[in-house]
């Protein structure tokens, strides 16, 4: 009576996700394989034989530019417009960028000899600022006035551990 | 019968390295030697042995199966690999045709005339089959507040920034990096003429003899569209029409003639 019932019901109803539950394995199974027909019955495909790819080395170019390494259009002599001259210069130079741009790297605003000069002083003067304030004025005495009491000053300063 | 059309036709099949400096006719095909590693897939050290730059097929040559097709007649030209240009590292093949018609190519500059203002956009005549199209914001500095001065009747040096043979082809006057680098409306006065495609490829040539010469003479200003318009400006119209002149006939003279004309000019 019940497999009767069931015989009775459509395909669609039976597709539906509340059905599915009650259904048994191979129903389902059968269910599947009809929907999943009728899904890649619906893609089209051309029928052609199958495109063989090539990698391609040649690159296609309707400019005349890249192939004559032709130069910038505006043009101005003997200081007729000194804007485009200078642009000449820019535009027609851009081939030979990279050599321009190693001349630059090996110019130096300081010369070598300079700044080791620099340096020279300035190891003394950011030297100055890491020590104490005591120990500065020891160096600039030292400095100033050799003749004068340095020594004791200095021996003055020192620990003296208490007698008892 | 069928041979004899055949070869009107020109289907003829050469070597590309032989046909250089060679006059070719379209419907030629060009042969490329085969690559190392191209027909050798086994192996794939090969391959990668294989020069790394590409063949550049430049105006008036297609790629076909066989090699590369002629579509139009002139002489084949060649730049042998490694030769400066970035673009060109595998070598360049290109037809340098003789010819007076204009066909818009993508990054082409040329000089237009500007033939109406129709609200967001300029019609620009480039000596195309059909005008171009200038956006009033495609210059520098320009916004929606502050429209470029462009008039009917301009003159405007830019380049294509859209050109191909189902579009109109649309024009700019500022670079990738906005700025117009010498792009835009050329000055009021001077003069404007013609001459043909091959000359101007000739004077924009680097070291071209014509310009050297001419740039002796004294002050002036050219300006050379890829579009074979050429205009000049010197400081007097004596002067400018005199340069109109030389390079309007170098066209027609030997490198001989025009040194002649130019001695008797600077004689003068």
């Amino acid at each position: 009576m019940a497999g009767e019932v069931k015989t009775k019901l459509s395909k669609n109803l039976l597709r539906m996700k509340f059905m599915q539950r009650g259904l048994d394995s191979q129903t389902k199974k059968q269910l599947e394989e009809e929907e999943k027909k009728i899904i890649s019955e619906e893609h089209w495909y051309l029928d052609l034989p199958d495109l063989k790819e090539k990698e391609s080395f040649i690159i296609e170019e309707r400019s005349f530019m890249p192939c004559e390494d032709l130069l910038y259009g505006r043009m101005s002599f003997k200081g007729f417009n000194p804007e485009i001259e200078k642009l000449m210069v820019q535009m027609n130079s851009k081939n030979k960028k990279e050599e321009i741009e190693v001349d630059d790297k090996m110019e130096a605003d300081v010369s070598d000899e300079e700044m080791a000069r620099r340096y020279e002083t300035l190891v003394g003067t950011i030297g100055k600022k890491f020590l104490k304030k005591r120990d500065q004025r020891v160096l600039r005495d030292d400095d100033e006035d050799e003749n004068s009491n340095a020594r004791p000053k200095k021996a003055k300063k020192m620990f003296l551990k208490p007698q008892d | 019968m069928a041979e004899g059309g055949k070869m009107a036709a020109g289907s003829g099949k050469m070597a590309a390295e032989a046909a250089v400096g060679q006059v070719v006719l379209p419907g030629d095909v060009l042969l490329l030697p085969a690559r190392p590693g191209h027909d050798a897939e086994q192996l794939p050290l090969g391959s990668e042995a294989a020069p790394r730059g590409r063949l550049l097929c430049g105006p008036g040559l297609r790629r076909c199966a066989a090699g590369l097709l002629v579509t139009k007649c002139g002489l084949l030209r060649h730049r042998q690999p490694g030769g400066g240009g970035g673009a060109a590292a595998g070598g360049a093949y290109w037809v340098d045709s003789q010819q007076k018609r204009y066909v818009p190519v993508k990054g082409d500059q040329v000089i237009g005339i500007v033939t109406a203002r129709a609200g967001d956009v300029f019609r620009l005549d480039v000596g195309g089959s059909e005008q171009a199209s200038l956006s009033y914001l495609a210059f520098e500095g320009a916004t929606k507040r502050n429209r470029p001065n462009v008039q009917v009747g301009d003159l405007i040096y830019g380049q294509f920034l859209v050109a191909n043979k189902d579009m109109e082809p649309e024009m700019v006057c500022i670079d990738s990096s906005g700025k117009a680098s010498g792009m835009g409306v050329i000055g009021q006065d001077g003069f404007l003429f013609k001459v043909s495609l091959g000359l101007i490829r000739k004077l924009l040539a680097p070291k071209c003899e014509i310009i050297q010469e001419l740039s002796q003479l004294y002050p002036f200003e050219l300006v050379l569209g890829m579009n074979g318009r050429i205009w000049v400006k010197a400081k007097t119209v004596q002067q400018t029409l005199i340069i109109v002149n030389i390079l309007e006939a170098c066209e027609y003279m030997t490198s001989e003639q025009r040194k002649q004309a130019l001695a008797k000019l600077s004689g003068n």
